[in-house]
């Protein structure tokens, strides 16, 4: 009875409390997903990289040397020798490595150099690796293989040929020795999709005629002659490294930081990455600071009109009262309100949400290569619910204190 | 038995320390079965000799007795059951919550009262009858209260006070929003049910030709008087 008369009054007052309910799970909503994104972001970006022991490159800072090997974000500030990463791969602990080499770019894209054991050895979100789509890995000196992105925005094809621009934003292009796509890479949701892949042996033919980053003037070595010359690099720009037994890692590690002949760097990749993630995410943790203010601000608006339409409910609590219902009960009529408001706000918010999420999932996963996940509400959005459901019931005292004190003392008198 | 269902014994009562508005009631007694207008102007204490009444305020010094017990000895939540079981009460207007239809603000005091939902074997049935008996549409159920006429909010009111047979019918001012033809078959109907009922009638108006109808005409200023 009485919670039938509860909603009947909530239904008459459809407009307000409507309004009320759909500020409410907007603002509920935008939590969510800051949270959503904010969680699936650091999944998305912890998880770039695994089954890696040590990436090593030139002297650098650990979060320099992730961003531009696993990233492709900036650029290196060295290479380091083939005989140093050799050194490195002939000791002892060392089970596998990749050899990298960047530098060169075709439209924006970065064009990565490597070996085919980096498809083998390649690992992400736990252990998935990199399948090929269509096509075959580079057979030719010049073929490519195209991350899924690539592929997709540049509107490639198997066979579609490409010529590869020297630097990063060059006009100076390697037009002498064009590449055909042999193989497309299917999406991984990592950089991966948006780097362009040739065989290092590539890397080391297109810059044949170069010298110190530039063309030397004149000299134009047929193809054919490229062919036939021992194309191993001189340089390369990173190394992913697995070892044989974890325990070795610090041990390797340390010796390739102190290698006395060329000044190196070994990170763990998952420490790097964590170390990346507290630069980036002070942006998240701003977004997630400003909705829950935003989660506050509704709140206090959910208060300010229970507190307007007190007023003109004061007359329906004196025919409560002379009903014979306690103080007690015109209370918790308000509150069963206030109740009532959040648990259908947290409905209509999750119902939003889902909606939502389902149809930008796509986009965000193709414009940002983050994979949100549409599943299930997590345990902490649980949390967030009743804490929401707690707070609301909390706000709702002070109107509801207000109305416990007209109805003790209105009495007979029914105010206008 | 005690045949007084209203005795108020020097009673005293202000809103607060600092307020002018000092009451002092010394006696005043009601029959089980009378009906009694209480005719006072506004300002005069009407309201607040009701609110006593009621239990909804606490006399400082005195008793307020009502069908036998002491309000004012009571905690606040029997005084609540108290009220429930013992008392209808019709307001001057804004008498029903408009949200709701006129059966549910009807049967709304037995919600709150187990001894007068015991008087009623068929809640809906007994809510239809008043209705019926105040000449209130057959139809009238279907309507929100906030959608009746003044006249028939006010017959409504009359229906909820007197369903599961309190003893005691207290209205204030109940006619003043009608116009004259609508109060007196208002009252037709409200003492004709109050009768059927044999429950005792407090009224409270500022207007003397009702008089007529009531068995005692009592003027507030020999009820109470105010102390400055």
């Amino acid at each position: 009875m009485l919670l039938k008369l509860s909603l009947s009054s909530l239904y008459a007052r459809l407009v307000t409390v409507g309004m009320t309910v759909i500020a409410i799970s907007f603002s509920l909503m935008l939590y969510m997903s800051v949270e959503k994104l904010r969680t699936s972001a650091y999944t998305s970006f912890t998880d770039t990289i695994s089954q890696t022991d040590l990436i090593i490159g030139a002297r650098a800072s650990s979060v320099q040397l992730m961003l531009y090997s696993v990233f492709r974000i900036g650029n290196a500030t060295n290479n380091i020798t083939w005989e140093s990463y050799l050194d490195v791969v002939n000791k002892e602990e060392v089970d596998w490595a990749v050899p990298i080499s960047l530098g060169d770019s075709h439209k924006g894209f970065r064009v990565m150099g490597t070996n085919k054991d980096f498809f083998a050895r390649y690992k992400y979100r736990g252990g998935q690796s990199i399948n090929i789509d269509k096509g075959y890995l580079f057979e030719d000196l010049y073929d490519v293989v195209l991350g899924a992105g690539v592929a997709e925005k540049l509107g490639y094809a198997i066979d579609t040929p490409l010529i590869v621009a020297h630097g990063l934003q060059s006009f100076s292009e390697h037009d002498d020795q064009p590449f055909r796509v042999s193989g497309i890479l299917e999406k991984t949701g990592t950089p991966v999709d948006n780097t362009v892949i040739v065989s290092l042996a590539a890397i080391e033919a297109i810059h044949v005629d170069w010298s110190t980053g530039a063309k030397i003037p004149g000299q134009e070595t047929p193809i054919e002659e490229i062919r036939k010359m021992d194309l191993t690099p001189e340089n390369i720009t990173a190394a992913l490294i697995g070892v044989k037994s974890k325990l070795t890692i610090f041990n390797l590690q340390r010796w390739i930081n102190e290698y006395p002949e060329e000044a190196m760097t070994a990170i763990l990749p998952g420490a790097a990455l964590q170390e990346l993630w507290r630069v980036v995410g002070v942006v998240e943790n701003l977004l997630l600071g400003i909705s829950i203010v935003v989660i506050f601000t509704t709140l206090i608006g959910m208060t300010a009109i229970m507190f307007s339409s007190l007023s003109e409910r004061r007359r329906e609590m004196a025919i409560w009262r002379a009903m014979g219902a306690s103080p007690r009960t015109v209370v918790g009529l308000l509150m069963l309100e206030a109740i009532f408001i959040s648990v259908l706000s947290i409905l209509l918010s999750v119902i939003l949400l889902f909606f939502s999420l389902s149809i930008l999932q796509p986009w965000i996963d193709y414009n940002y290569g983050i994979l949100v996940n549409v599943e299930m509400l997590s345990l902490r959005d649980m949390y967030v619910f009743m804490t929401f459901i707690f707070a609301s019931i909390l706000v709702s005292l002070l109107p509801a204190i207000r109305a416990y004190w007209f109805s003790i003392n209105d009495g007979m008198t029914i105010k206008i | 038995m005690d045949e007084n269902i209203i005795k108020i014994d020097s009673v005293r009562f202000h809103w607060s320390k600092k307020s002018s508005f000092k009451i002092f009631v010394p006696n005043f007694e009601i029959n089980k079965g009378e009906k009694v207008l209480l005719l006072g102007e506004s300002g005069s204490g009407k309201t607040t000799l009701l609110s006593l009444i009621c239990g909804f305020l606490n006399p400082l010094s005195g008793s307020i007795s009502i069908n036998g017990s002491t309000i004012n000895k009571l905690s606040s939540k029997t005084k609540d059951e108290h009220r429930a079981d013992n008392i209808g009460i019709i307001f001057q207007q804004f008498n029903l919550l408009p949200y709701a239809n006129v059966i549910d603000n009807i049967v709304l005091p037995l919600y709150f009262s187990k001894v007068r939902s015991a008087n009623v074997t068929n809640q809906r049935e007994s809510a239809l009858n008043l209705c019926k008996q105040l000449r209130l549409p057959d139809d009238i159920n279907q309507y929100k209260a906030s959608s009746l006429s003044v006249g028939q909010q006010q017959r409504v009111a009359v229906a909820r006070a007197l369903i599961g047979n309190p003893s005691l019918v207290i209205a204030d001012e109940p006619t003043s929003s009608l116009d004259t033809d609508a109060q007196q078959i208002f009252l037709d109907l409200m003492f004709e049910q109050i009768s059927n009922n044999k429950s005792t009638l407090l009224m409270v108006s500022h207007d003397r030709s009702l008089a007529e109808r009531f068995d005692r005409l009592i003027d507030i200023n020999e009820v109470l008087t105010r102390e400055d």
